[in-house]
């Protein structure tokens, strides 16, 4: 009997100790829990301060360019300040009518040369992508073994013949030599971008569809393009941005002031230079950013998407 | 017969615009570029066939053809690893421990997508003037910093600013692949007790070979090409004493300046053959120090 009483009180002190023991776990976990809760959102902390400083860092420059497009012009130059004293919003007026041509002329000429070269752009590419992705011919893998090597020819390479074929066909000062190449799938990155998407897409579509009598014209137009909108739209946003900016080609092609797009138009404030109106000259800088500004923040997530999915510039 | 075309009409009629595009003006015109690099040709008459007297005049005699493959090549190795070095250190610091990287993502990248554009390159010509921006920092902090642009000394490094600058596509490449890499492997080196730095070294790094090499790829090549930019600050022609004068200026210049095309397309083609030699060589270094998970040995 005494003997399993002190058992039983043996028992007991050491279900007590492994109690407190629990207890003491406990604590020391919550309270370990506790610590590196607090360390890591005192890191975040510092992360996003970093982050966030970095982040004004790199937009200052934006911001100031900003800034001086409406400044006084003695205020632009040795003036950190992006909060101007005084408001010139004629500079925008001045600088759209500076060129014996408005600027008027300069944006319809750019949009008209991006909108049709996105098209051309978005049936070429798509057309020779659907064909390396999901059709079956002989020599596939030899056209796309050429296709991805063209990715990485200079377009410096191919200038000079192309610029004496143009000039041969007259096309010389139209913009033809601008968007025609588009029409053939010269841009041959969006391919390679629509490739990797339209591999994605279940096979078994296309399988039973072919079942069901369709041509592969109807699969492309009825099964493959409704699916792939993401994929195209981030094309037509990377090309719209890439074509926009576009400044050699223009600069080679485009002769006639007339025909400049905003690019070129941008490159004659350079050159007057020593007419000192940089409030202007900034002015149309900013304004000739907007699009694609607006393009960026609309299309935001599509565009970080395509960069993940394929490694865009 | 008829099975042939059957298999083969509606991948060729697909094809069609591209494999057009491909021979008038890729292939096409580089075979015609090759030709005219043996000839002498200012557009007025036929090409003279010269043999090899354009390369033996750029390789022996030309020191502009040094000079700008000088300033091509320093801007290629200074621009090019600084790029992908805030890339990654960008990328690193997103990837862990904080939420809502959405808007940094963004921010970070604007800079890549307004970079390529003239009014950026205009920007950066007045950022880096005498009376610039850059200098009205420094002066707070008493230093007269020099003419930027105008001087030889500091107008190449302007362009590997505005590089830096655009760090944002390939820090965007970085994250996706660091997101990759299983967090196991690092909760295994905190157990014993790794360092940061060697958790950078021993995992990060080789897990990211891939990703790296990709990016060095692309951004090497990109760098070859600069022009836009340089063109607008160097005033088109590689000024200040030459110390702008990329390769493609110098080309553009020979080509469409002076009209002579031989030369240019001599020129065009030693690019050519610079970027296909680094893009041969590093596809045949890789297999050295870029480890694929999915590979059988």
């Amino acid at each position: 009997m005494p003997d399993t009483t002190i058992a039983n009180h043996e028992l007991n002190l050491a279900s007590q100790s492994v109690e407190a023991k629990n207890t003491n776990a406990a604590e020391i976990s919550k309270q370990l829990r506790a610590n590196r809760h607090k360390r890591e959102s005192r890191q975040a902390l510092l992360k996003h301060l970093f982050l966030g400083f970095f982040a004004i860092l790199m937009l200052y420059p934006l911001l100031w360019m900003m800034a001086a497009s409406v400044k006084p012009e003695n205020e632009i130059f040795g003036n950190l300040s992006i909060w101007p004293s005084a408001f010139h919003w004629d500079n925008y007026a001045h600088g759209w009518n500076r060129m014996q041509v408005s600027f008027t002329t300069f944006y319809a000429n750019s949009f008209l040369v991006t909108i049709l070269s996105v098209i051309g752009n978005l049936i070429s590419c798509s057309f020779a992508a659907y064909a390396f992705a999901r059709l079956t011919f002989d020599l596939k893998k030899f056209w796309f073994a050429l296709m991805m090597m063209t990715l990485m020819i200079p377009y410096h390479v191919v200038l000079i013949p192309q610029y004496v074929l143009f000039l041969e066909l007259g096309w010389v000062d139209t913009y033809l030599p601008l968007v025609v190449p588009r029409f053939l799938a010269a841009d041959a990155f969006f391919i390679f971008l629509m490739v990797q998407f339209f591999r994605q897409l279940p096979r078994e579509l296309d399988e039973a569809a072919m079942i069901d009598g369709c041509s592969p014209y109807k699969i492309y137009w009825a099964i493959i393009m409704p699916l792939s909108l993401p994929a195209m739209a981030t094309a037509g946003i990377f090309s719209f941005i890439w074509v926009w900016e576009d400044f050699l080609a223009p600069l080679i092609y485009l002769n006639d002031m007339n025909n400049y797009t905003v690019p070129l138009a941008l490159r004659l404030f350079v050159d007057q230079d020593s007419q000192s109106a940089f409030g202007q000259m900034f002015a149309m800088s900013v304004l000739s950013l907007v699009p694609v500004i607006l393009v960026f923040v609309i299309f935001q997530k599509l565009i970080i998407k395509g960069i993940g999915m394929s490694g865009l510039k | 017969m008829r099975k042939f075309f059957v298999r083969n009409l509606p991948g060729y009629a697909f094809l069609t615009p591209w494999l057009l595009g491909f021979f008038l003006l890729a292939l096409g015109p580089m075979l015609i570029s090759l030709y005219l690099s043996f000839t002498k040709w200012d557009m007025v008459g036929d090409p003279q066939w010269v043999g090899l007297a354009q390369y033996e005049y750029m390789f022996l005699k030309d020191k502009r053809f040094w000079q700008s493959l000088d300033v091509t090549f320093t801007y290629v190795i200074l621009a090019v690893p600084a790029r992908l070095a805030f890339a990654l250190m960008i990328a690193i610091v997103l990837d862990k421990g904080i939420r809502k990287i959405g808007i940094y993502r963004a921010l970070y990248y604007l800079p890549s997508i307004l970079g390529a554009s003239i009014a950026i390159a205009i920007l950066w010509r007045e950022i880096f003037n005498i009376d610039g921006v850059v200098n009205a920092v420094l002066i707070n902090f008493g230093i007269q910093g020099p003419n930027w642009i105008g001087n030889p000394d500091t107008s190449l490094y302007t362009l590997v600013v505005l590089a830096m600058w655009q760090f944002g596509s390939p820090m965007l490449i970085f994250l996706a692949g660091l997101r990759n890499i299983p967090t196991e492997l690092y909760e295994a080196a905190e157990i014993d007790a790794a360092s940061k730095a060697k958790q950078f070294f021993s995992i990060t790094l080789p897990l990211l070979a891939p990703v790296l090499f990709f990016n060095i790829i692309l951004q090497t090549i990109e760098a070859f090409k600069t022009f836009s930019s340089a063109f607008i600050i160097s005033n088109g022609d590689g000024s200040p004493a030459d110390s702008l004068l990329f390769f493609t200026i110098y080309l553009f210049n020979e080509a469409f300046t002076y009209f002579r095309m031989g030369y240019a397309s001599a020129l065009a083609w030693t690019l050519l053959i610079i970027i296909g030699l680094f893009t041969a060589v590093s596809f045949y270094t890789s297999k050295y120090w870029v480890y694929y998970e999915n590979e059988r040995d």
